[in-house]
């Protein structure tokens, strides 16, 4: 378990993280949102025992992070921002200085190398120096490096950050993999990543917690949330159609793609009225969807007015 | 405890083998301190079996070769972001200032070791009193270890790696020379005697003079464990407190 209370940290006059608390356990994938220089990374560095809070307290799996840092730290694995590791060294020596730190030797030791030099496909770049390294391995390194001992708590910022398509599906599914039985904090600014990974998410902005909750609830909050979008060949009429419903609070266009979109009153279950409403008047209408909300825009909705409040303030 | 300085200490020799700054290195140390023992020493023309002439040049020596190891200690790890990997595996600060340290210092005492021929070339030559040779090799080793270990605590305190070899520099010049007019005059002026006596005796070059003489004394001895301590001791404090910018 994590457990946070109060957290704040100062830089001079600038306060990076301002008054947070939360709780994450077991089970759990908490996805951590919030624009650059939000307190996204400074929070995590917290949590990993690298920089001191300036007030408050962090506790991971029972262990006070500042009054037992090494106990902490032993339960921890952790992923810098950018997965930085030593350029001369090969993953197989890096790996092994980390195994090493971590007192893994033996049976074990030989056993978990193996699994994660496997798991993230690193056996044929064992023996050739990190520097040369492509930027996917190097974040696979970064990864392994992490997961080396079996922690039960992972701390991993931005751990897709950068890579292709195959190897960010790669990650994820690797994440999915471990998050059964333990704690796993990630930062994004990918949104899908969150509905993708992510059991929970938590917004932070200007330092302070904006938002905690489940994906779901986060796009309930969207205006999007239960409308209608559709495409047809015959807009005008569809969309005085849609206008005359009386389930229908507003109805939009998009000037680019010529999408019409149908927002519901509130508390109206609008499909399938609109979907009753084109067999019966059978219109044309080429794709019908349903929206669950949207992310980017519940996340813009958040970020941006509490970004205003602290350019004000 | 032991163990994570040692496995840093290991992690970092190794890393000092890895390219191949170690070799030229050494092979600067080599040809420097040899060419500096026999034509600015006057190695023969003392017609003395000993190895005064080659220990007398060593504190300028390491004033510019000791600042080059240690400039990379902890800027490098600063600037490459692994001292956030590196602090946040179980290990104390002072685990890993140590153990870079030792790691930095061995390496420095195998360029010494490597100098051995210098030795057999005066126990051919000659018969010199081998036990103030080997009181020699201590005195100068413990003296690239202050270099060092304030070049550690420099480095902990910048990226900039030419930054802290130039401070590094600086202050060793400073050090080496306080008991010289050069830095004394720049006291005696306004400050009390009991403070200039102070400043001459801290000076590097007087107890690493005595040292190389052949007399190893205690109170050499405990000057150098104190400069390192207390230099590493820095080191730690300066990588806590900087460690987040």
């Amino acid at each position: 378990m994590i457990e946070i209370r109060n957290l704040s940290k100062r830089y001079g006059n600038l306060l990076a993280v301002d008054d947070i608390s939360f709780r994450v356990e077991p089970g759990q994938v908490l996805g951590f949102l919030g624009p650059n220089g939000a307190g996204k990374s400074t929070t995590m560095k917290m949590v990993a025992g690298f920089l001191a809070p300036t007030a408050g307290s962090i506790k991971v799996a029972g262990f006070d992070v500042i009054e037992q840092p090494m106990e902490a730290k032993r339960r921890i694995g952790y992923l810098p921002e950018g997965a930085p590791a030593y350029g001369e060294m090969t993953p197989r020596g890096f790996l092994d200085f980390v195994a090493d730190i971590r007192g893994l030797d033996g049976d074990v030791r030989r056993k978990r190398l193996d699994e994660v030099v496997g798991r993230l496909n690193l056996q044929r770049v064992l023996d050739q120096s990190i520097e040369t390294l492509s930027k996917g391995f190097k974040r696979r390194v970064g990864l392994a490096q992490a997961i080396l001992h079996d922690p039960q708590v992972l701390i991993l910022d931005e751990p897709t950050d950068g890579l292709d398509p195959n190897q960010k599906h790669e990650v994820r599914s690797l994440i999915q993999d471990m998050a059964k039985d333990k704690i796993i904090v990630i930062s994004t600014h990918i949104l899908e990543e969150v509905h993708a990974l992510c059991s929970r998410a938590i917004v932070i902005a200007g330092g302070k917690l904006l938002a905690d909750a489940t994906p779901a609830e986060l796009e309930r909050r969207s205006r999007y949330h239960g409308a209608v979008s559709l495409t047809t060949k015959d807009t005008p009429q569809v969309v005085e159609a849609l206008r005359g419903l009386s389930e229908v609070a507003q109805v939009e266009i998009d000037a680019r793609d010529g999408r019409i979109t149908a927002f519901p009153r509130a508390g109206v279950a609008l499909f399938p009225v609109v979907s009753e409403l084109i067999r019966n008047r059978n219109f044309p209408v080429d794709e019908l969807a349903f929206e669950s909300g949207r992310l980017d825009e519940v996340f813009r909705q958040i970020t941006v007015s509490a970004q205003g409040e602290r350019a004000h303030a | 405890m032991k163990s994570a300085t040692w496995s840093i200490f290991r992690r970092e020799l190794a890393g000092y083998f890895a390219t191949p700054v170690a070799y030229v290195f050494i092979a600067i140390f080599l040809i420097l301190a040899s060419a500096m023992c026999f034509y600015m020493g006057g190695f023969f023309e003392r017609g003395q079996a000993d190895l005064a002439a080659f220990f007398a040049f060593h504190p300028w020596l390491y004033l510019f070769l000791v600042p080059a190891v240690a400039m990379r200690l902890w800027a490098e790890e600063r600037k490459s972001g692994t001292i956030e990997l590196l602090l946040t595996l179980p290990v104390t600060t002072w685990q890993a200032v140590l153990g870079k340290f030792l790691a930095a210092w061995a390496f420095i005492g195998i360029a010494l070791l490597l100098t051995f021929p210098v030795w057999i070339t005066v126990n051919y030559l000659g018969d010199p009193d081998n036990g103030a040779i080997v009181a020699g090799y201590i005195g100068s080793l413990l003296m690239a270890g202050a270099f060092l270990a304030i070049g550690s605590c420099l480095s902990a305190a910048t990226r900039n790696q030419v930054i802290a070899f130039i401070l590094t520099v600086v202050v060793c010049f400073l050090l080496l020379l306080a008991g010289y007019p050069l830095v004394l005059d720049a006291f005696s002026a306004w400050a009390p005697q009991a403070i200039v006596d102070g400043i001459a005796s801290i000076s590097f070059l007087t107890h690493f003079q005595a040292i190389s003489k052949g007399v190893i004394d205690l109170r050499d001895l405990v000057y150098f464990g104190l400069m390192i301590g207390a230099w590493l001791y820095a080191s730690a404090l300066v990588v806590e407190m900087k460690k987040a910018d």
